[in-house]
């Protein structure tokens, strides 16, 4: 069996700050990790692989040259082959553009039963790139993956939805997206961190080498374009602040929730 | 690149590679250089001091099509097993907003089986127009058919918008039609502007997390689709004696054409958590230091008839289910009263919460960035604060009564 | 000089850090108030090849290098001291004596299964009357037939009770004196070795601590590690390594008190503002962040020459003694800046300065690393 993860290396965005006085990103010195549902991706196909004989994992993953570490890190994790594609024409790619690329990589890499990808990425937060891939590639999807067995050439996934979750079947080859719900991703090993960094095992392939469609990648590939970007005005409160005697307090906070009709 | 650098404006201050939210400018030679990392957003050229970084003219792309062929709004009106989902209401009542200023029709779009009923609220909600695919195969959902149907009716009918709630669902649905259609997708929108000179919708949404906000257009391509985020905008309301136009057909469609089949339908065993209804919230976050304080918090709630909500690091801690999470990657909430408890208030959970009419905070850092956006906040101990509250939720009149006293005494 | 760790290093830290913050700091409070030995913490990291950082993927290590492992028991050490010490006597004291000496036949029997974390490792050199001047081994090992018989005492041994193997020090030939002892591999199972007292202790409570009784052992003569009189080189020579690992428990501790601290004075406030803006206080915080760093650089710098077959024994004794004064003098001042609540177990700092104490004691005293130091310049 062949199962292409792909993924993408992002920024912390738990660590991601804001500079109160500019209400600019403050992005120094935030590390760069594999975006967690992706890794959520990658721990089901390696318990795929720990499972079954003959499964290989592949990790794809579009980004600039620093992105080689997040595919490092899978390869430590367990994955056999990681392959970059990486190339100037892709910068500026939205997600139509971005699933272009990918799915020609895919199409490079030829043989897949399974492809896997997280659900969104927490920088993006789209959600888009797994489902448009499997369009381009003309496969069925099943999306917001928590539960997942594989049964002969069929795949049967628990679906999740806000109240509940479909069961829902499909033959392979089909895509899938996971949730952090899925599993408890493993760490990588150590020895496999030392492995990761032997020999050629991550691949950098540009445009050409995977045949991308020229036009449909990068910023002119796009059919969407931020017009600006800004950082959040936030809310501000009437800002009535108790303090010193809890009891005192407490009397303030109840006699203004009378005065708004709240209690 | 879409961001270049005017060279001979450029004072090497360096304040737009400080702002640029990755990392893509560079110094050299005291002159700022955009790299590969740009995607055009636009922060630079606000930071720049001296207008010395513009915008390159916009090029046709690949797959556009002449905008003008395009009329009309479409909301998807997501139901399920003949629920109609309150955030197909709130599609329809920005969608009316967008289509008068537009000076086009709204249209729902319907799809699934025997759900007549639906189609005539969507009318009463002000629906123009509800284009209702009916059919035994879209009873439950599914990515191949319902995309089939969508994309069939776009074709033929050429909207020049369509929305879709960012619901589970929608956002399974959304990415696979405009990858089928060619067009551009923005998802989990919470504000939608029109620029009426170009006819394109603003679409304002959330990105890292909700540490920035990004306006997105789609200039040349069409459908301009977005997914909005439910709670946000404001419900249509609802008008007994409207009219309007229901289109209903059943679509061609065969089992063969659906790969990846829905065996089961599962409804969660626990009550669910209606955060997005509720009108009083009470939340916990890490302040709370153990599952433990839930009770208390829980108390609180049902003590002011309203329901309990979690910030995100105590559902990743596992004290609580992630049905209550409120924020960026849990709920967006507009209750009339939020109680924060023991929550600081990073810029991930006010996304959620911020809306609220009123926001009390009770936490033991004054510096709490959660009293920045709280109308009233009390610094303390919360495993002080909410039992004393408790005890006085009881007392309400008389506390009153004592203050007015005391304050008209003195 | 380059001052960079390298990509694989980083990755080492980064995974440690997560593992350390997922595993094993929900825990520490626990383990070191029911003094309970966090076994599971010790299988998880077998599983992630982490009980042989040092050597090679053929002896079941990870393949990787003395850095790495100084920089795992760090960032261990920073939540939790006791599993950095537990790691560090396993691996440096443990397993290295017979990575360094053994034959290919002990490699294969012992080094594979202890660098793969599935056997414990241990070090008893230390007897009751043998501590800083461990030359006076009054345990003796005679020669049998095909087995040397174990008669003495072993105490204050870290991982005693737990660990499978053992490296045992004893005299064989007390006329020769430091030339008469010898090192053995003594499994947990070979008759007449039990496991004595296990102590109370102040700090690093949930390592095992053990007294290691040897009644008329029985130890096969391939057992021998090395050959017979070199035992007190092959001492020696481990304890050099394990001073790094020592060195970085230390520096763990401090850094993990520091970064505690630093959270605490920006959020309690007296006098109407936070802690963090007194002048005194940022001074006491200055000032311990910078000896940190010296303590780092003297651990990493011990380390990259030990990985790269460079001197290290004055470097490691450096690193060991400035590092553990070092942990002392930042956990007691890190307690004070906590004021009441430093001296409470709702906070973790009290237990840090616990801990702290035992690194200026074991693997060679403070009194002994300056022995070592003066001994290289002087001689």
């Amino acid at each position: 069996m062949n199962i292409i993860v792909c993924i993408k290396q992002v920024p912390n965005t738990n660590e991601v700050r804001i500079d109160p006085v500019r209400g600019t990103l403050i992005r120094d010195g935030v590390p760069s990790i594999i975006n967690p549902d992706d890794r959520n991706a990658l721990e089901e196909a390696l318990r795929i692989k720990d499972n079954y004989e003959n499964v290989k994992v592949t990790v794809l993953s579009m980004g600039p040259p620093q992105a080689d570490a997040a595919l490092r890190e899978a390869i430590a994790m367990g994955a056999d082959e990681a392959i970059l594609l990486t190339d100037r024409a892709f910068a500026g790619s939205d997600t139509w553009a971005t699933s272009t690329a990918l799915a020609a990589g895919i199409k490079h890499i030829g043989d897949y039963n399974i492809i896997f990808c997280g659900r969104q990425a927490i920088d993006g937060d789209t959600a888009q790139v797994g489902p448009q891939i499997a369009e381009h590639l003309g496969l069925p999807q099943i999306t917001y993956v928590e539960e997942l067995k594989i049964e002969g050439n069929k795949v049967i996934a628990k679906r999740a939805l806000e109240d509940g979750y479909f069961v829902i079947e499909s033959e392979m080859p089909v895509l899938l997206t996971a949730i952090k719900e899925l599993n408890q991703p493993r760490y990588p090993s150590i020895r496999g961190v030392y492995d990761a960094y032997k020999g050629d095992k991550v691949k950098a392939l540009s445009a050409k080498d995977i045949n991308a469609d020229f036009d449909n990648v990068g910023l002119d590939g796009s059919p969407t374009q931020v017009n600006r970007s800004f950082t959040p005005q936030g809310r501000t409160g009437q800002g009535e602040l108790f303090q010193g005697d809890c009891k005192e307090s407490v009397k303030k906070l109840v006699v203004r929730l009378r005065e708004k009709h709240l209690v | 690149m879409a961001v270049k650098v005017i060279e001979l404006k450029c004072i090497g201050c360096g304040k737009c590679v400080r702002v640029c939210p990755f990392d893509a400018i560079e110094m050299k030679d005291k002159k700022a250089i955009i790299t590969d990392k740009c995607t055009a957003c636009g922060q630079c050229l606000e930071a720049c001091p001296v207008d010395a970084i513009e915008k390159e003219e916009e090029k046709r792309r690949a797959g556009s099509v002449d905008v003008n062929e395009y009329r009309g709004v479409w909301v998807f009106a997501e139901q399920r097993q003949g629920n109609l989902l309150n955030v197909a209401i709130e599609l329809l009542g920005e969608g009316r907003k967008i289509a008068d200023a537009l000076n086009v029709p709204l249209s729902a779009v319907l799809l699934g089986h025997n759900v007549d009923d639906i189609a005539e609220r969507l009318i009463k909600y002000g629906a123009d127009q509800v284009l209702y695919a009916d059919h035994k195969l879209l009873d439950i959902y599914t990515t191949e058919a319902y995309t089939k149907v969508i994309y069939d009716l776009i074709k033929e009918r050429k909207p020049e918008i369509m929305l879709l709630g960012a619901t589970n669902l929608g956002r399974d649905l959304g990415p696979r039609i405009s990858a089928r259609v060619h067009t551009g997708l923005t998802a989990d929108c919470t504000k939608l502007d029109v620029d009426l000179e170009n006819r394109r919708l603003m679409q304002t949404r959330p990105a890292f997390g909700g540490n920035l906000m990004a306006t997105i257009i789609c200039p040349d391509h069409r459908p301009q689709m977005a997914t909005v985020r439910p709670g946000v905008m404001e419900k249509a309301k609802y008008d007994e004696n409207r009219k309007g136009e229901i289109v209903k057909f059943s679509p061609d469609l065969k089992e063969e054409d659906i790969r990846a089949k829905v065996v089961e339908v599962v409804k969660a065993a626990k009550a669910i958590v209606a955060l997005e209804d509720a009108k009083i919230i009470v939340s916990g976050g890490r302040g709370l230091g153990n599952p433990e304080g839930f009770k208390l918090i829980k108390e609180l709630a049902d003590k002011l008839g309203g329901v309990v909500g979690a910030s995100r690091a105590t559902v990743d801690a596992g004290w609580i289910e992630q049905s209550h999470q409120v924020g960026q990657t849990g709920k967006t909430v507009r209750p009339s009263l939020y109680v924060a408890c023991g929550i600081s208030g990073a810029i991930q959970h006010l996304a959620g919460m911020q809306e609220s009419k009123v926001i009390v905070a009770i936490n033991k850092d004054p510096d709490a960035p959660i009293f920045k956006v709280a109308d009233f906040g009390i610094v303390g101990d919360l495993y002080e604060v909410i039992p004393e509250l408790i005890e006085a939720l009881d007392d309400v009149d008389d506390i009153v009564e004592r203050f007015k006293a005391v304050s008209q005494g003195a | 000089m380059n001052f960079n760790l390298s990509k694989e290093q980083l990755m080492v830290r980064s995974i440690m850090r997560e593992f350390t913050e997922n595993e094993v700091k929900p825990i520490a409070a626990e383990i070191d108030k029911t003094e309970r030995f966090p076994r599971e913490t010790v299988e998880k990291m077998a599983k992630y090849n982490m009980m042989g950082i040092p050597f090679p993927a053929e002896y079941g290590g990870a393949g990787g290098d003395d850095l790495a492992y100084a920089i795992a028991v760090e960032e261990l050490s920073k939540s939790c001291a006791t599993t950095g010490v537990i790691l560090s006597a396993h691996t440096s004291l443990g397993c290295w004596p017979i990575y360094k000496y053994g034959t290919e036949e002990q490699k294969q029997k012992y080094l594979v299964p202890l660098a793969k974390g599935e056997y414990l490792g241990a070090f008893g050199l230390t007897e009751p009357n043998a501590g800083t001047d461990a030359a006076s081994q009054q345990t003796t090992a005679v020669l049998d037939g095909d087995n040397y018989i174990l008669n003495g005492t072993k105490i204050f041994i870290t991982n005693g009770g737990e660990a499978d193997v053992y490296i045992i020090f004893a005299m064989t030939d007390k006329s020769k004196g430091t030339r008469g002892i010898s090192a053995f591999i003594v499994e947990k199972d070979f008759p007449g070795f039990s496991i004595g007292k296990i102590e109370e202790k102040m700090g690093i409570r949930a390592s095992s601590t053990a007294e290691l009784i040897f009644q008329n052992c029985i130890v096969p003569k391939e057992n021998l590690l090395g050959n017979e009189g070199e035992g007190f080189k092959i001492a020696m020579s481990t304890l050099d390594g394990g001073r790094i690992g020592i060195a970085a428990q230390a520096l763990g501790i401090a850094a993990g008190a520091l970064e505690e601290t630093i959270k605490y004075v920006k959020e309690r406030q007296q006098f109407g503002r936070p802690l963090s803006k007194f002048q005194g206080l940022q001074w006491m915080i200055a000032d311990m962040a910078t000896e940190i760093d010296a303590a780092r650089l003297l651990v990493y710098r011990a380390a990259f020459n030990k990985s790269n077959g460079l001197p290290y024994g004055k470097e490691a004794a450096m690193a060991k003694l400035y590092a553990s004064e070092c942990a002392m003098n930042v956990t007691t001042k890190c307690v004070q800046l906590f004021g009441g609540y430093g001296y409470t177990k709702d906070y973790p700092m009290e237990r840090m300065m616990r801990d702290a104490k035992i690194t200026e004691i074991y693997e060679g005293t403070s009194q002994v690393q300056q022995m070592v130091i003066a001994a290289a310049l002087l001689k």
